[in-house]
């Protein structure tokens, strides 16, 4: 029993960061059709960031508030000089992208160095509790947590704010959204500075979970990332929740029952949504 | 000196050029057409869709613009809203060349148009929709973060133009499940929270059952009596166009054929010719 448990609270945790990763991902795509390749180097500029704005002022929650600024900032950069020139085509889009990736990989070794860079947890959410023989580690429940909490308040910004309505509207159509006078060229720009401080808040939090962080960390994360936008559906905000928790969950009891086919299993499963339900198991909502 | 130099400009600007105009407009009892084209044109290849054009809208009047298939009427309405830009000639808002703005720009000027095939966002509610256009006014500022509910004009007027449109009772519906009446009421009342001087209506009664067409009239006849907009209307239902037109305009091949009152266009020779005499005698072959 506690090792289900056990296997739960990882997955959901690693569920958790990838969510953080695919919702910015999934609401970029879907308001403004732009494939983000460079996704994942945000979610490791984050996680650099954050460990130095840790160690630089000792405090774990400024160097959240420090990754996620820095976030922003590069979403700010990416979207102005990157994405801005190759609106509307996909290609350019991918080879831009993907470019943009390597350089914002390469720029962690420079600034930082080419070796792994060890990541502390805070010490009031190191340890774990102790229900009976569960034992529960108090960081995987804080990402947990953390991960509801963004969801939570973005469901409230999206459904209940007058932006929120702009997004989803503009998601369903954004050409429509224009026609009414409305600057959606500034929203995009909003949305994508969300989304890179979503996936630089996922980095940090990611630091310290795997103990280590490395400038590559940023690929694999975004693989599962584009895995978790077409299993929940493009443009889908509740959809990736529900995708990042299925492929937490399923990478977590796989390592352990099936361990060969911790990595397929992934994959499998985005390839029987696209079989299908290509759309994506929930259409896009907003 | 500088002073001097610094008031020319000013005068110079568009913003004042646009200003002394719309004194003009209101001093001078409208006599400044609200639209006006000159020699518009537009051709796509070797096709002539709209052909020099010269036209007139006067303000708070409501036109029709007839003409069969293929006349060119929604060709010309793109040209109008910016969806289409001329190949030649010029038009005209308020006295102030616009044919080179966009789309958007000439909305925010206050001219807005509703589509042929229904526009609205399926998946929000009848209230969110309309709360959406009446919101597009403002800038997108840090502000709009707050919940919507804090904004209770901006509720206050999405719900006084749902009872425009006759869609109170309806306003927690989702868009999709509305009938095809009722999401050209919806549209309209969209267009109407834009508050754009000049409405710009692409048949607002295309694909709707007959019992549906009454209503719409009467949302339309509502927004005429306020007498606050210009209308300018795409229809093919001539007894609905006779019923509201104050003025009609008939294309024909892309070309304007005649331009009047109701009864000059019913009266019309050529008119009757190339379009209503033919519609008649469809009409009656049906019967």
């Amino acid at each position: 029993m506690e090792l289900l448990i056990n296997l739960t609270i990882n997955g959901l945790a690693t569920g958790m960061l990838i969510f953080l990763l695919a919702s910015g991902l999934t609401l970029i795509f879907g308001l403004m059709s732009v494939l983000n390749f460079a996704h994942g180097g945000l979610f490791a500029w984050g996680a650099y960031s954050g460990v130095w704005f840790y160690s630089l002022t000792g405090s774990f929650f400024l160097g959240i508030l420090g990754a996620i600024l820095t976030g922003a900032i590069l979403g700010f950069i990416t979207e102005k000089l990157i994405i801005t020139p190759v609106y509307g085509n996909h290609v350019q889009q991918i080879l831009i992208t993907l470019g943009f990736m390597l350089v914002l990989t390469e720029m962690l070794k420079v600034v930082w160095g080419p070796n792994q860079i060890a990541a502390k947890v805070p010490p009031y959410l190191a340890g774990s509790y102790e229900f009976g023989d569960v034992l529960i580690i108090k960081y995987r429940l804080f990402i947990i947590f953390v991960g509801f909490l963004i969801f939570g308040i973005f469901q409230y910004m999206l459904q209940k704010t007058k932006i929120g309505l702009v997004v989803r509207a503009g998601v369903m159509n954004k050409e429509m959204v224009q026609a009414l006078g409305i600057n959606i060229k500034r929203v995009f720009l909003y949305v994508f500075m969300t989304g890179a401080a979503l996936a630089a808040l996922g980095g940090v939090l990611f630091a310290p979970y795997s103990g280590v962080i490395y400038a590559e960390m940023g690929f694999e994360f975004a693989i599962l990332a584009f895995i978790v936008v077409v299993i929940g559906g493009m443009g889908s905000f509740s959809g990736s929740l529900s995708a990042a928790i299925l492929v937490g969950l399923a990478g977590s009891y796989m390592a352990y029952y099936v361990p060969a086919l911790s990595l397929a299993v992934n994959m499998m499963l985005m390839a029987i949504v696209l079989i299908f339900r290509p759309q994506g198991l929930f259409t896009a909502k907003g | 000196m500088t002073v001097c130099t610094v008031l020319l400009n000013w005068m110079k600007s568009p913003c004042f050029i646009q200003s002394r105009r719309a004194e003009q407009v209101e001093g001078g009892n409208n006599v400044e057409p609200i639209i006006k084209t000159e020699n518009l044109t537009i051709r796509f290849g070797g096709h002539t869709a709209v052909s020099k054009v010269d036209f007139e809208m006067p303000a708070k009047q409501l036109k029709s613009i007839i003409g069969p298939n293929g006349a060119g009427k929604t060709t010309f309405f793109n040209l109008l809203s910016g969806e289409l830009k001329a190949t030649e000639g010029e038009v005209y808002f308020k006295g102030i060349p616009i044919t080179s703005m966009s789309a958007v720009a000439r909305a925010r000027m206050g001219l807005g148009r509703s589509f042929q095939i229904t526009n609205v966002f399926p998946n929000l509610t009848v209230l969110e929709n309309v709360r959406l256009a009446v919101q597009s006014k403002e800038k997108i500022r840090y502000k709009m973060y707050r919940h919507s509910m804090h904004y209770t004009k901006l509720l206050e007027e999405a719900h006084r133009l749902i009872e425009v449109v006759l869609l109170q009772g309806k306003e927690y519906a989702i868009a999709s499940q509305l009938s095809h009446g009722e999401k050209r009421k919806l549209e309209i009342a969209m267009l109407l929270a834009l508050d754009t001087e000049v409405l710009l209506l692409d048949e607002p009664t295309a694909g709707m059952s007959l019992e549906e067409v009454p209503a719409i009239l009467d949302v339309i006849r509502a927004i005429k009596q306020t007498g606050e907009k210009t209308i300018l209307l795409i229809e093919h239902k001539m007894d609905m166009i006779l019923d509201l037109s104050d003025s009609i305009m008939v294309l024909f091949n892309g070309k304007l054929l005649a331009d009047g009152s109701p009864e000059e266009i019913m009266n019309n020779e050529t008119v009757q010719k190339a379009y209503l005499g033919g519609l008649y005698d469809e009409n009656l072959a049906e019967s």
